[in-house]
């Protein structure tokens, strides 16, 4: 059965707060890695 | 049996998890689905940093120092092993259901999988019974793992026909990135839970558990398949004849296992996982040995940082990229960079160039991560997108044995050399030439990976009835 749905464009809103919770922690973990690679040079 | 060509129904009126319920409406940003594909990828990551938890693991019973009952590190050694052992079967097993069911179900099942994998191995530490730990990481979070890898792959590369390296390196960079976040946060909760009678690896599994089973949830709760006839606005599907190794047919999954391709790209992936997976296990060791007056444990630590850090980065540029200048290019980069750094790393160290030498391994990493998060878009060039996500489960079987063979090799030939005489410091010399030599049978595998034959395509009705 097809059906015609109304489009229900994404929330920018929505888009961007899902975006930082992955990224937020990525980040987090990247600057952490990041540090302990600074030890190599010091 | 559904599939990629049916109709699109009204998903309100299908199962929360069926596959019809997850077919996106009209309106709906593609850009929702890398992160939904995150969500899981950096949790199921965590598998890179299973190692921090080997020390405290040895120490269950006595708390600060190991005691006669507690468990030896070769016996826990098996955990990491049987959990990569059952990725790569739940992987390969697992992408022909993962085609039928679509991606939320077997997203919300990797996340049952895999935080339950972590409770089970909690009741394990607490009742000091190491067959639970083989269970419940090993087999049950092996399983997670597996499905929750190949699940939003294929999704993605639906969504993202224009740039399918990008996407899928968006997503297979989550699991390179994942450890990053566990390795800090694992040993942050066992320091918070550690008290006179516990060390903390119990409570601090639980923890993990439940929260990667709601990230992976989160993720699953997210994905949206593309409708049948849905593209990108203003992209017009490329001709054939531009691009000879993008095809627009598809095969079937028990079809591509009859091509050659299948095998070669196989061996490509083998070869290329083979020549990284040994060095990155031995950085810290070989840095040091390398550089006996001038690296420190401190130091080498941050070299094994900055290795994780390219093969995170290596995903994500190296996919993108792919796009660009095609799958088999950035493979034959791969390949031949890959072997004449190799080739060069022993002089390296010898004359003391640490930079060159740190400078030859970031690269060489970063062409390992490339490789895995490129070869789901150069399948899906070979093999269309039907059957995608089925077909890299079963490739995946590779990365098992590459697993066991890379470290084999680095090790053996290592313990050979010192064995013989040869000094620590140049007992590597044989061990990466070997692998420069791996690297080049891989760039012959790649040179003969061809368009898959016309007799192997799916015709239009065997592509509606999915079989």
């Amino acid at each position: 059965m097809s059906t015609t749905q109304a489009a229900q464009p994404t929330s920018t809103l929505k888009l961007g707060v899902f975006w930082l919770y992955v990224l937020i922690p990525l980040a987090w973990g990247v600057v952490n890695t990041l540090l302990q690679a600074m030890k190599l040079f010091s | 049996m559904s599939s990629i060509t049916e109709p699109r129904s009204n998903p309100g009126s299908a199962p929360f998890f069926s596959k019809q319920a997850t077919v996106a409406g009209p309106g709906f940003s593609r850009w929702m689905v890398p992160p939904a594909a995150l969500a899981v990828h950096l949790c199921i990551g965590q598998a890179y940093a299973f190692s921090v938890f080997n020390g405290p693991l040895t120490k269950v019973i006595g708390i600060t120092q190991s005691a006669p009952d507690d468990w030896s590190l070769t016996t826990l050694g098996w955990i990491f092993s049987l959990a990569i052992v059952c990725l790569g079967l739940s992987a390969a097993f697992g992408g022909k259901w993962l085609e039928r069911v679509g991606p939320r179900r077997t997203m919300f099942t990797a996340a049952c999988c895999f935080g339950g994998g972590f409770l089970v191995s909690a009741l394990g530490v607490w009742m000091h019974q190491i067959v639970l730990l083989y269970l419940g990481y090993g087999v049950i979070g092996g399983i997670g793992l597996g499905l929750g890898y190949v699940s939003p792959v294929s999704t993605l590369i639906r969504w993202f026909p224009d740039r399918r390296g990008m996407a899928t390196g968006m997503a297979i960079m989550g699991f390179g990135g994942g450890a990053m976040i566990a390795a800090p946060l694992s040993v942050a909760l066992m320091n918070h839970f550690h008290s006179a009678t516990s060390n903390g690896v119990s409570e601090t599994f639980v923890v993990l558990g439940i929260a990667y089973f709601i990230s992976m949830s989160i993720g699953a709760l997210a994905i949206r398949v593309p409708a049948p006839d849905w593209k990108p606005a203003g992209w017009t599907p490329p001709v054939t004849n531009q691009n000879k190794m993008i095809s627009r047919n598809h095969v079937h999954i028990d079809q591509a296992l009859k091509t050659p391709q299948f095998y070669l790209i196989w061996l490509v992936l083998f070869l290329n996982v083979t020549a990284g997976i040994g060095i990155l296990g031995q950085a810290s060791v070989m840095i040091q040995e390398s550089f006996k007056s001038t690296v420190t444990a401190a130091a080498a630590a941050g070299f094994v940082g900055l290795l994780s850090l390219f093969n995170m980065g290596g995903r994500f540029v190296w996919a993108s990229a792919s796009d660009w200048i095609g799958r088999k290019n950035t493979y034959f980069i791969f390949f031949a960079l890959g072997a004449v750094l190799y080739y060069f790393v022993p002089g390296f160290a010898a004359s003391g160039q640490i930079a060159l030498f740190v400078l030859a391994y970031c690269v060489i990493l970063s062409m390992y991560g490339g490789g895995f998060a490129t070869v789901p878009a150069y399948l899906a060039d070979m093999f269309g997108t039907a059957f995608v996500g089925g077909i890299h489960g079963r490739l995946l079987t590779a990365w098992a044995a590459a697993g066991v063979a890379g470290p084999v090799l680095v090790n053996y030939i290592r313990a050979y050399e010192v064995a013989h005489g040869v000094a620590k410091a140049d007992a590597y010399t044989m061990t990466v030439h070997i692998m420069a030599v791996l690297l080049v049978v891989g760039f012959v595998c790649n040179l003969l990976v061809k368009r898959v034959d016309e007799k192997h395509h799916m015709s239009d009705a065997q592509l509606k009835s999915g079989q």
